[in-house]
């Protein structure tokens, strides 16, 4: 029953280990910017995700304590990982991309990077019957 | 077997942190440098929680929290002063 409990353990670092390689590897391997950003999300989600595994794995099993911090930490990387993705896209978009670049975006306000937000009129008329 | 796939985990994570980097001092643009650090922030999640594993100790839950919250912070915080030019408008 330990080698079983072991094996699993080793599984998931291993796996953890080549995930996290591959993901960093990516970071020089690809070509552009937008596709670099495509890399690290192998990292994030199957690299920690089966270091914090094998973690909880290991303490559950062989320590005997169970504990949900390793929970909070994947849940807190799995929400923060999209905000930060969506922020370098647009740091990159701001600073290497101009405007003819992109493509129409066929509505009657451009591109949230370059135009200002748009003005909605209706709400105002609400504001002053109010 | 365990000590083996840690000193293997340890091993990658550590290359990992290399190529980071790397691209972080040939990075074209400064969106790359940016990323390259957030990578390498959660490289450095998985190595923390990686040592308490070999250490047998529950201490380095906290620490590899705390430096989440810094890295997504300070992620969000570069990002919006090379966008803006200000951190908090």
């Amino acid at each position: 029953m330990t080698l079983v409990i072991e094996i699993l353990i080793s599984l998931c670092l291993v796996t953890a280990g080549v995930f996290g390689l591959v993901g960093s590897y990516g970071l020089i391997k690809l070509k552009d910017t937008m596709q670099r950003l495509h890399a690290p999300t192998k990292a994030t989600t199957v690299g920690v995700g089966g270091v914090l595994v094998a973690s909880m794995l290991y303490f559950l099993l062989i320590k005997g304590s169970l504990s949900f911090h390793e929970l909070m930490i994947t849940l807190f990387l799995f929400l923060t990982a999209p905000v930060s993705a969506h922020f370098i896209a647009k740091t990159f978009i701001q600073a290497e991309v101009t405007e003819k670049d992109l493509p129409d975006p066929e509505q009657e306000f451009g591109w949230a990077v370059f135009d200002d937000a748009p003005s909605y009129p209706d709400d105002e008329g609400q504001d002053q019957n109010s | 077997m365990i000590d083996l796939a840690l000193t293997f985990a340890v091993f990658c994570f550590s290359l990992a942190l290399l190529l980071n980097l790397w691209r972080i001092t040939r990075g074209p643009t400064r969106a790359d440098r940016i990323l390259a650090l957030d990578t390498m922030v959660i490289n450095i999640i998985a190595l923390l929680v990686l040592y308490g594993i070999y250490e047998r100790t529950a201490v380095y839950y906290e620490a590899s929290m705390l430096v989440a919250m810094v890295g997504f912070v300070s992620t969000v915080a570069y990002c919006r002063f090379v966008l803006r030019g200000d951190i908090i408008e």
